[in-house]
């Protein structure tokens, strides 16, 4: 995840300066730790950054200590709160809210930690889309939006151009007949394909035709949720992907994102992923490219809806000293300021979070020359998002997902129909659910 | 004489057994017990709710068809990784052990696998055996093979096989070497005057010979494939796809670490433990039997 780890060394350098700058030096050195995910690397942010901050004094320090992949960080952490270790922030992927969410007393939530140091603070700054995803019923934030980023549909124009593909295809019907084409013009073993397996075709394909995923508004509205994902939608989407799997038209690329190469190799000329993949794809595809927002089934009535976001928000855990919250405070409205929002949104390929950094970005006529950027604010704002379409949250995410991937990898290697497979991840995931409501009652 | 005149003093025997017991008591007991009572709470991942369900979680699990799955994975990944790299590394040894050259190179070459990490291991072969990026699937994709552990559970498993064993190999060759050094050569070449050829002295001198050796690399190997190649298959498959290559140790680290249900993962845990207990007295009421010592 090479991209993340940008994204979040530009910001680490840039909290450290700032911090620096707002440092009495008098005062002893505060340690916030900041657990995060980032692995791999772009270094040359992360060395300004660093060069910056060890120049001068400070009273905080951010210490980010990396925990492993996405799946592996909240694990260490909860490990770490039963032996009375936790980090100050801990880095959490999407899926992980409803389990941070319910550990009250383990978390702190944004709102209440903003309230309490002081800082300035008003919710309605943040974009939200991207928020919304992170705060209870009533609007309060409980954790604060890090790295967001939705999935768009990343798309090789040379290689559309070798198979006499004049229009970037906007359906699903157009895209199995592009890949067709793209397969018969010499890309013989993947037409398109995908990463992050459930969330393309389960969670933003359910969002994107405002289908549910599960009742309660996608579990947003109780933890009694029930899912819903095996309908025949969702069923007649997948047996064509099992169709086209058979020849390679479409060739499924794992769970996650390290086949994310296949797209900036030129294997695969269409290929959906996160929107943050940009700086990767930029420094990989030696070919133009372009992102291009996820495709629908046109004969689905209000189709497309509105995407939902993925990424990792930052979480701050409980039981700390008040200086140390102060700290932490200062940190987040740190990372608010427009000009860093803007700067990181244009570096990384994440989104902004507020409202101003979009603005600001757009005014520059960023866009323009950067049309691949704002695909996926586009998706995130095409509609107004209904129950189906503003986020998602049920508990045990990261374990269910991979349940999910298995059904699909069963159905997609022919040992089960579709059918059976998104009836059996919805029977499995409702179990899962189930054992969820009780722990957290 | 009577024993008890060895230590006239009664408390002596035991203080000595002490710092002994205490490591055993701290690192197994302890950490056992607690599994076994994990097995019977409902937690969250923070610790912040428990409940005592009993036996809940074992019911829950006894009823996931995906738990007999991982236990037929298991068993068939368990028997080809052991019986693989035991025979291979047999084969190697007596090859290695005969009057050549090259020996002494062919020998320390051998061992290296073994000084790899299981992750880096299965890292290795992801880099010869990804379908898309490997440099090994490439040619096999271009042949017309359909490569793909991605998504084929097939292909999946014989991958972490292979890199299950490749990492084994080396310390089974290491014991069977040792194990064939200390064979008397007299024993051999008065087979050889009798009349048997290579493979006969083989069979019926070498092999018997070597029982020991082998019986105590079975027992071992049992126990590395039940819980050491957790690495490999977190490297090379993580469990997939469709649960392919999830072992129950998978199944435990899948459950437990990264799906917060740590009651269900202890549960697993005490099973596997039972399991495991099992095959090994198995083994030594048994198989021990046939050991010529």
């Amino acid at each position: 995840m090479t991209v993340r780890t940008t994204a979040f060394h530009a910001v680490l350098g840039l909290a450290a300066s700032a911090i620096v700058a707002c440092a009495t030096p008098a005062q002893a050195v505060t340690e916030i730790q900041w657990w995060h995910a980032m692995t791999g690397g772009n270094n040359d942010i992360v060395n300004n950054g660093a060069r910056r901050s060890t120049a001068s004094r400070r009273d905080y320090r951010i210490v980010p200590p990396s925990r492993g992949r996405d799946d592996e960080s909240m694990p260490a952490a909860t490990a770490a709160f039963r032996a009375g270790n936790a980090p100050h922030i801990l880095q959490v992927f999407e899926v992980g809210t409803a389990t941070m969410m319910s550990a009250t007393g383990a978390i702190k939530p944004v709102y209440q930690l903003m309230k309490d140091a002081g800082e300035p603070f008003d919710p309605k700054a943040y974009l939200p889309a991207i928020t919304g995803y992170y705060s209870t019923a009533k609007g309060d934030m409980l954790s604060f939006p890090f790295n967001s980023s939705s999935m768009v549909m990343w798309i090789n124009l040379d290689a559309l151009k070798k198979a006499n593909i004049a229009e970037i295809p906007k359906t699903w019907p157009q895209v199995f007949e592009d890949a067709k084409k793209l397969k018969a013009a010499g890309y013989t073993t993947c037409g398109f394909s995908n990463a992050w397996a459930t969330w393309a075709h389960i969670e933003q394909f359910s969002a994107w035709h405002n289908v549910p995923i599960g009742t309660k508004a996608n579990g947003l509205d109780g933890f009694d949720t029930v899912l819903k994902f095996n309908s025949p939608l969702h069923i007649k989407h997948l047996q064509n992907l099992i169709d086209l799997q058979k020849d390679k038209t479409y060739d499924y690329s794992g769970r996650a994102n390290a086949s994310e190469s296949r797209f900036g190799s030129g294997e695969c000329p269409i290929f959906l992923t996160s929107s943050g993949y940009y700086a990767t794809a930029k420094g990989t595809a030696k070919f133009a490219f372009t992102s291009a927002p996820m495709p629908y089934y046109p004969d689905v009535a209000g189709a497309p809806q509105n995407s939902i976001i993925g990424g990792a928000s930052l979480w701050v855990m409980g039981g700390k000293k008040p200086e140390e919250y102060k700290g932490v405070a200062k940190f987040f409205a740190f990372l608010s300021d427009t000009d860093r929002q803007a700067k990181l949104h244009q570096e990384s390929g994440y989104l902004p979070i507020t409202k101003a950094a979009y603005e600001k970005t757009k005014a520059s006529g960023f866009y323009e020359k950067n049309p691949t950027l704002e695909t996926p604010l586009k998706e995130l704002t095409n509609k107004e998002p209904t129950e189906n379409s503003r986020g998602l949250r049920f508990g045990n995410m990261v374990q269910m997902r991979d349940i999910w991937a298995e059904e699909l990898e069963a159905a997609l290697a022919g040992q089960k129909s579709a059918k059976d497979a998104l009836d059996s991840a919805v029977a499995r995931g409702n179990a899962m659910l189930r054992t969820f409501e009780k722990t957290v009652k | 004489m009577e024993k008890s005149a060895v230590f006239h003093n009664k408390l002596l025997p035991y203080l000595l057994l002490i710092p002994q017991l205490i490591i055993t008591f701290v690192f197994f007991y302890w950490p056992a017990s607690q599994a076994v009572w994990q097995s019977f709470l409902r937690e969250d991942a923070f610790g912040l709710n428990t409940e005592f369900v009993g036996l809940e979680n074992y019911q829950t699990l006894l009823a996931q068809p995906e738990y007999y799955k991982a236990i037929v994975t298991t068993a068939v990944f368990s028997t080809l990784v052991a019986l693989a790299s035991l025979s291979i590394a047999l084969l190697f040894a007596t090859q290695a052990d005969k009057e050549l050259k090259a020996a002494p190179v062919f020998k320390t070459m051998m061992m290296w696998p073994y000084a790899v990490a299981p992750a880096i291991a299965g890292v290795l072969w992801i880099f010869m055996f990804h379908p898309s990026l490997g440099t090994l699937a490439r040619p096999l994709r271009v042949l017309g093979f359909d490569w793909n552990p991605m998504l084929n559970g097939h292909h999946a498993l014989t991958l972490a096989v292979m890199a299950a064993v490749w990492k084994q190999i080396a310390y089974n060759f290491l014991f069977f070497l040792a194990g064939l050094q200390a064979i008397p050569k007299s024993v051999l070449e008065a087979a050889a005057i009798d009349g048997a050829k290579p493979l006969r002295r083989f069979w019926t001198v070498t092999f018997p010979l070597l029982s020991p050796t082998l019986f105590f690399l079975l027992v071992v190997n049992v126990v590395y494939v039940f819980f050491d190649t957790f690495g490999i298959i977190d490297a090379v498959t993580g469990g997939g796809p469709a649960g392919a290559t999830t072992t129950m140790v998978y199944k435990v680290f899948a459950d437990g670490r990264l799906g917060g249900d740590l009651g269900g993962s202890a549960a697993q845990s005490v099973i596997l433990m039972v399991i495991v207990i099992a095959l090994t007295a198995i083994q030594f009421r048994y198989v021990e039997r046939k050991v010529q010592y």
